[in-house]
């Protein structure tokens, strides 16, 4: 939401189109120069990330707090996680991250096409990331391992529910990330497409990658202390 | 006009000049799809004032229950509804967003000379989410209301039988709105100053909003996650907070206070920043101190990470941990002195001009003082256990949020109101609303401190006989506080309808806002801005007038 706002500002805003300086089209009016507005997109996107970090470092302290508490029920619970599936997530989310990255140089350097394929490519990801994960949470909701009163594993102590009650909210919430990111990296293709980047302006390309290697980072972080814990 | 020499216009000299932003498109849909930061900011101060209104209305309505002992005309459910709804609507529709999205959005771009701010469609964007979640909250009103206290502690939250969800989701929704001001403030301040706004030539009102901004992006989300996890436990029951499912219900506390302590500095900072622009306005002087006051106000967003356990003292955390807060907490006072004495030694051998602003700035370090003090009380652990949770309590914490906040947001209104409106405010009426409000507020809480540390404690419906008096008086104040703001109410529509039309620059002040046409054009200034001195060096002024 705030991405798609911070970068629409790039394109020209129509009020105040009779201040004086006629730069191109994509110039915002309240900016003296690309560089400037490139700047302000860029900083605009690093403090909404800064942001995004304490969010989920909310969830992140749940999780050392109720894991010091109740550590061998982690264990239990995690073993119920399919590593292999998440490692491919791992891989997965990870090479998104090269090709959202190629898309940014391929508009750096004003090479049109190679970057709307590198963004299909990333959003190809993206969406393999979230089958991966739909078939890993049916799993789960077949077995019963679900958070709170909806805790039906056979076998297992009934506090086990916090591990999965944290697993459900912290990957529900980096879900969310994903597809929020899918719907930004679509909008910045479309954009391509028609167009409207060059190397002097490429800057929601640039910051909807930013987004998109913090979706990936959180991934990193979440990855070992759900899956590999033991 | 662009300051490039340091002559403070005086009355006849008014320029010729263009239309304002408030003349150069007109109709509903050019307010409501605006991207100019001074609409909206004007957007958001009838919201807050709204909402001050109907938070103010609920805190007559308590009051007025505290009457007698028992039932006065409500019962306790309803009693409790009253002022958990008092304190959500002051705290997330109210003080939060009050100085920044309001007057922020307004001054923070032409005090640095931009043009707006760094992301103006965000800044509509925040705004429409600030409606959305206050109407999400004012539905939980309709439907069934909340009778949880604005703290929303866990397990009570999840247990009650009132409508939680609804003004849970509302905070929430409002954070974001409070999230993105702030990504657009911090942008604006390092990316957009006009040539020769160099950060030592930031006004203090910057200052203190950009230590805002830096706890607002990094609190308030913290907050959004342990209110998502609160939504969750009440819809599906994770049971992460609810001891019966093996959940910790001090976490939550932990998390609530992890944001709501820094908070509590997201409402009192933009207020000083008010006041350090009244004070050095009015008393014609170069501010006492510059940086330290600049700098303690970073200084007191970084504290205030630092000291949450401070309300958890007889919650059973760590009698480590409460000890290191305890002292962690005696921080707080530093910055907090370094300003008042630098506003104090302002005033100092300056000739005051004694006008409804300033005295509204008289009101919050008088407030402030006394907020600012009985905190260090409160602060010291063994005071602490006593006056946990009674009414020194609420009074310690109206002086700093009502008596100081308020009263800076009263302050900054009546004196920006002239550049805002175009029209000044009858200094009469405004004279009459301050001693009211002032008194008044007096009246209703000082005597709380009292009560308080005689024992009486926070929330009660009911309460000993021996408290009555105490309670009396205390409604009473309320009236003649709420009376205060009616007048006040009254002086601004005065002014908006038949108010003495106001030159660019009524009070003489040197500060960048003031030095463009009132109301000023959409672009801010008729001429890009070049800054040659700092907002407070009268030190540097000819005596040409006055």
């Amino acid at each position: 939401m705030s991405t798609a706002a911070e970068a629409h500002d790039a394109e020209d805003q129509g009020h105040g189109a009779d201040h004086g300086h006629h730069g191109p089209k994509w110039l915002a009016h309240h900016f003296d120069s690309g560089a400037q507005q490139f700047e302000a997109a860029k900083l605009g996107m690093w403090v909404f990330l800064v942001t995004e970090v304490l969010m989920f470092g909310g969830l992140f302290a749940a999780y050392i707090i109720n894991k010091s508490t109740y550590h061998d029920l982690f264990v239990l619970g995690h073993e119920h996680l399919d590593k292999r599936l998440g490692a491919l997530n791992t891989v997965v989310l990870l090479f998104s991250s090269l090709t959202v990255a190629l898309a940014v140089r391929s508009s750096q350097l004003g090479e049109r096409k190679k970057a709307g394929t590198y963004l299909l490519v990333t959003i190809a990801c993206a969406c393999a990331f979230l089958v991966v994960k739909y078939f890993e949470y049916s799993h789960k909701i077949h077995d019963g391992l679900l958070p709170g009163r909806f805790f039906a594993g056979a076998g297992m102590p009934k506090e086990t529910h916090i591990y999965f009650a944290l697993y459900f909210m912290m990957t529900g919430l980096h879900g969310i990330h994903v597809t929020i990111g899918i719907g930004l990296i679509f909008w910045v293709w479309l954009r391509n497409q028609r167009g409207e980047f060059s190397p002097a302006y490429y800057t929601p390309i640039d910051i909807v990658g930013l987004y998109w290697h913090l979706v990936d980072l959180i991934w990193i972080y979440l990855f070992p202390l759900l899956y590999l814990i033991g | 006009m662009a300051t490039t020499d340091i002559a403070v216009p005086a009355a006849h000299d008014e320029p010729k000049r263009g239309l304002s932003y408030l003349e150069i498109t007109s109709g509903l849909k050019s307010w409501l799809l605006t991207i100019d930061h001074k609409r909206i900011g004007l957007m958001y101060l009838g919201s807050v004032i709204f909402a001050f209104f109907l938070g103010g209305v609920f805190a007559l309505l308590l009051r007025a229950e505290l009457l007698t002992p028992g039932k006065t005309f409500v019962d306790a459910k309803t009693y409790n509804q009253f002022f958990t709804l008092h304190g959500t609507i002051m705290v997330f529709l109210f003080i939060v967003p009050a100085i920044p999205a309001a007057l922020g959005n307004f001054f923070l771009p032409i005090q640095v000379g931009a043009i707006d701010v760094a992301f103006p469609r965000l800044n509509l964007a925040s705004f429409y989410i600030y409606l959305l979640g206050a109407f999400v909250a004012i539905y939980s009103i309709i439907t069934g209301s909340v009778d949880t206290g604005w703290t929303f502690y866990a397990p009570y939250s999840t247990e009650t039988d009132t409508n939680v969800i609804p003004m849970v989701a509302g905070a929430f929704i409002m954070g974001f709105s409070s999230i993105l001001t702030g990504v657009n403030f911090v942008v604006t301040v390092h990316k957009l100053r006009a040539p020769g706004v160099t950060w030592g030539r930031l006004s203090l009102f910057i200052w203190s909003l950009y230590a805002t901004s830096i706890i607002q992006i990094l609190a308030t989300p913290v907050l959004a996650i342990t209110l998502a996890l609160l939504i969750m436990e009440r819809a599906v029951g994770i049971g992460i907070f609810d001891p019966k499912m093996g959940g910790d219900p001090i976490m939550f506390q932990h998390f609530f206070w992890f944001y709501s302590h820094p908070a509590v500095y997201i409402m009192i900072l933009p207020g000083m920043g008010v006041i350090s622009e009244l004070v050095a306005t009015f008393c014609r002087k170069k501010i006492f101190g510059y940086k330290a006051v600049a700098l303690s106000s970073i200084g007191l967003a970084l504290v205030s990470f630092l000291v949450w356990g401070h309300h958890l003292f007889v919650s059973g955390q760590s009698e480590f941990a409460t000890i290191a807060f305890s002292f962690l907490t005696f921080l707080v006072g530093i910055p907090s002195s370094i300003k008042v004495i630098n506003w104090t030694m302002t005033m100092y051998e300056a000739s005051i001009d004694l006008k409804t602003p300033m005295l509204y700035a008289l009101a919050f370090i008088w407030n402030f003082m006394i907020g600012g003090l009985t905190g260090i009380f409160l602060g010291v652990l063994s005071v602490d256990v006593h006056l946990h949770d009674t009414y020194f309590v609420i009074a310690h914490f109206h002086y700093v949020m009502m008596g100081g906040t308020a009263m800076a947001f009263v302050g900054g209104l009546v004196y920006w109101w002239p550049k805002m409106t175009g029209r000044m405010v009858d200094e009469r009426l405004g004279r009459v609303s301050w001693a009211l409000i002032f008194l008044g507020f007096n009246l209703t809480f000082f005597v709380q401190f009292i009560m308080g540390a005689r024992g009486m404690p926070r929330r009660y419906y009911n309460y000993l006989d021996q408290f009555q008096k105490f309670h009396q008086f205390s409604t009473v104040g309320s009236w003649v506080l709420g009376l205060g703001f009616l007048v006040l109410l009254y002086a601004l529509v005065q002014s908006l309808r038949s108010g003495v039309k106001a030159t660019s620059n009524p009070w003489h002040s040197l500060a960048l806002e003031w030095q463009s046409p009132s109301p000023p054009p959409l672009e801010n200034f008729e001429a890009p801005v070049v800054v040659t001195h700092g907002p407070y060096d009268y030190h540097l002024v000819k005596t040409t007038n006055t």
